[in-house]
């Protein structure tokens, strides 16, 4: 009895909820659409979902040490229009307009980072701010509209991948990016920096106090999202190319994903694992939505309401002692534990 | 405790930015009030508009067919002679809604080099405009502003939504300057003149019946659309579905994109994961190039398609030699507005709704429009216009 009572307080401790919850919608999707689990179509889902599954890692960092980046949507559409703008179709500029894009990345994280640690703006501001003045600049510098063209070379990583695997077909390089991606993050949440950022986002005077440089971990949590996004620039950019609405809304869509994962809104508690299995879970339930023809106009209202949810969830959890608590081991609840 | 409220806090704030960046991002601002409920085709459609604007399309206009801005579908002649002005340097005033997708960003050129020529010419002096950005009080406050200075001999306006915008226009005329509408209307006729391409459903209507004509009864057509609640858009998809009504086709869906290359081609991949998909019906052809590689990275064979003259669209559709329209809403609209502000202040007659010729694009003329527009950006449309402009090229691929 016991053991079925720990079992189900695994299940809904935030964390673990995640992943009952991409089962559930992929069982609802392999019940309107068995084909979809066949090779080729589920790497066509991994690969289109992949972008946000890395924006998910980025946002990750930002969220547990205690912040938020609105700015990233705006960023990675920021990324796409100067890629096509300074490539121009010239398949030599490829590389080094990669690199140019990572600069900016880091320069854009880097400025959303100091200015909240330095000049203690709060970070929805920071990054609101910068969200504006990217979204701005960039209609200003192109004069509304992007022009150029992006190489094929760099619409690689986006659009190809490993032909002729069996059974797959396809094994999307946007695929290799994200597992990549993942074991980096996981790895990264597993030394020290991760700690000092998990204690930053539980609380950050006891942090401090004890000899944690808080300011440098949040900054740098800043600096990997903005790398974040530029990573999902490229994928998103080959992937479909260059319109004027790369990007848009896409901060609401990465932090419903990471809210979804269970990672708490204020910092301590969540694992980058499960913040990235939100956003398959999103992009996983639009699918389902593409499958019931429901229109494609109700996903904002979908998002906001998955917000609220997951955001009630979470604080109810911790809130409201669980009765059976001595009855089991401390760490069935959510524990701080990064993963 | 305190974490808890700063998580409700902040909930909310996520709630209020979402439904304030829906609003602010989309590319055309008016379908506001109209997202809320799925807007059916029945609410847009006015089967009398519907007739005239098909029936419109197999009219001679009238004019020189090398100069389609000056060309005009059944004028009705209105006499301008009360505002006639001598010795030119008029100023002309343009309150523009915005140029927010690259169709304005292109006509709102076209229309600069315009009015360089008949500066020079001397017939214009001052030119002064406003962007909107999409923000109805902004526009009407703009328009007050080009009034209330009493500098203006003529004013130009391009509406960013007709209703909200038909007080200030009609405060505008009452002013005494000759008021000139071009592309979306307002629910008053006191302008002197309201320039405008046939219109929504012929657009539609053009796309739909290549779709018929060139797939076989039974086949499967997937309509994407930008938005939903945006007058012009509706009235294509309208259009569409009235022809599509009377055909053996079977349409599979109609999605709103919101005009995103990377929403397009999800979407287009995942109608293909379940099937095959013949044609694809656009309401623009904003991400039309997405939609054809989708049908290359599925390894499907290219669907019978219709787009826009934009370039982009037009050159894939040149490489692949898949089958294929480009409907047109007639760019070079934005040259006719100044023009017409000169001819009324010279007291001559101008149409008082001036019906501007809207032909698509078919692959016979495609190479041609193509050859001609080479050194434009992807982003530029075929039937801009303004290639007879001294500015020609150059001012076009700087933008």
């Amino acid at each position: 009895m016991t053991r079925v009572r720990e079992l189900l307080l695994r299940a809904t401790n935030p964390t673990a909820t995640v992943f009952v919850l991409l089962v559930f919608v992929f069982a609802a999707v392999f019940v309107k659409n068995p084909g979809f689990f066949e090779g080729p179509s589920l790497m066509a889902f991994l690969k289109q979902a992949a972008p946000l599954v890395i924006l998910a890692a980025g946002q990750y960092f930002v969220i547990v040490s205690g912040n938020f980046d609105l700015s990233v949507g705006a960023l990675v559409g920021a990324q796409v229009v100067i890629a096509a703008r300074l490539i121009d179709g010239e398949e030599s500029r490829t590389f080094p307009v990669m690199a140019v894009m990572v600069l900016f990345g880091i320069a854009v994280g880097l400025v959303n980072g100091l200015i909240t640690t330095a000049l203690k703006v709060q970070s929805f501001i920071t990054t609101l701010g910068m969200l504006l003045v990217l979204y701005g600049a960039i209609r200003l510098w192109t004069g509304g509209a992007p022009t150029g063209s992006l190489s094929e070379s760099f619409r690689v990583l986006g659009r190809m991948g490993i032909e002729n695997v069996p059974v797959l077909g396809q094994i999307p390089w946007a695929l290799v990016v994200m597992v990549a991606v993942g074991a980096g993050s996981v790895l990264l949440m597993r030394t020290r920096f991760g700690r000092v950022l998990m204690a930053a986002g539980d609380n950050d005077r006891a942090a401090a106090l004890s000899g944690a440089r808080v300011d440098t971990a949040r900054t740098l949590a800043f600096v990997l999202s903005g790398v974040s996004a530029t990573i999902a620039g490229v994928l998103i950019g080959g992937f479909a190319g260059v319109s004027a609405q790369v990007g848009d809304g896409l901060e609401f869509t990465v932090i419903t994903a990471v809210v979804l994962g269970g990672v708490v809104l204020g910092g301590g508690r969540g694992s980058v694992l499960a913040a990235m299995a939100g956003a398959l879970v999103i992009e996983a339930l639009f699918t389902l939505f593409n499958q019931f023809a429901l229109p494609a106009t109700l996903r904002p209202a979908v998002q906001g309401a998955i917000i609220i949810a997951a955001v009630a969830y979470a604080a109810r959890r911790r809130t409201r002692p669980v009765p059976t608590a001595t009855a089991t081991p401390p760490t069935a609840t959510a524990s701080p534990t990064p993963s | 405790m305190r974490t808890t409220r700063i998580a409700a806090a902040a909930a909310a704030a996520l709630g209020i930015m979402l439904a304030t960046a829906c609003t602010t991002d989309a590319p055309t601002e008016e379908a506001d009030e109209a997202t809320t409920e799925e807007a059916s085709g029945d609410e847009w459609f006015v089967q009398a508009d519907y007739d005239a604007q098909l029936a419109q399309r197999d009219v001679e206009p009238e004019g020189d067919p090398a100069t389609p801005w000056l060309q005009a579908i059944e004028p009705e002649w209105v006499d301008t002679a009360a505002f006639a002005q001598e010795g030119g340097n008029a100023t002309v005033c343009f309150s523009n809604a915005s140029v927010s997708n690259p169709w304005r960003v292109t006509g709102w050129i076209t229309m600069q080099q315009q009015v360089a020529v008949l500066q020079e010419s001397g017939q214009i002096g001052e030119f002064r405009h406003s962007d909107a950005g999409d923000d109805d009080d902004q526009q009407i406050s703009d328009i007050q502003a080009f009034v209330d200075s009493g500098d203006c001999d003529a004013l130009i306006i391009s509406p960013s939504t007709t209703a909200t915008l038909t007080p200030a226009v009609e405060a505008a005329c009452e002013s005494g300057v000759p008021v000139i509408i071009f592309d979306r209307g307002v629910n008053t006729d006191c302008a002197v003149t309201f320039i405008h391409p046939i219109g929504g459903y012929a657009f539609g209507a053009d796309a739909a019946e290549f779709l018929v004509d060139n797939l076989e009864p039974g086949s499967k057509v997937l309509a994407l659309r930008i938005l939903p609640g945006v007058d012009v858009l509706e009235n294509r998809w309208a259009a569409a579905q009235e022809i599509f009504a009377d055909s053996e086709l079977e349409i599979l869906g109609n999605e709103f994109t919101g005009g995103d290359a990377a929403e397009i081609k999800n979407i287009v991949t995942q109608y293909l994961q379940r099937g095959d998909v013949d044609g694809i019906w656009m309401d623009a052809g904003d991400g039309a190039v997405a939609a054809i590689e989708a049908f290359e990275d599925a390894g499907a064979p290219y669907p019978v398609m219709t787009g826009e003259d934009e370039l982009s669209f037009m050159r894939k559709w040149q490489e692949t030699g898949m089958t294929a329209l480009a409907p047109v809403y007639s760019n070079f609209q934005w040259r006719t507005p100044v023009i017409a502000a000169t001819m009324i202040l010279a007291g001559e007659q101008v149409p008082s709704e001036w019906v501007l010729p809207q032909d698509p694009i078919t692959e016979a003329e495609r190479d041609q429009y193509l050859e001609v527009n080479a050194d434009m950006p992807s982003l530029h449309y075929a039937k801009f216009g303004g290639e007879d402009l001294p500015g020609f090229p150059e001012a076009w691929q700087d933008r």
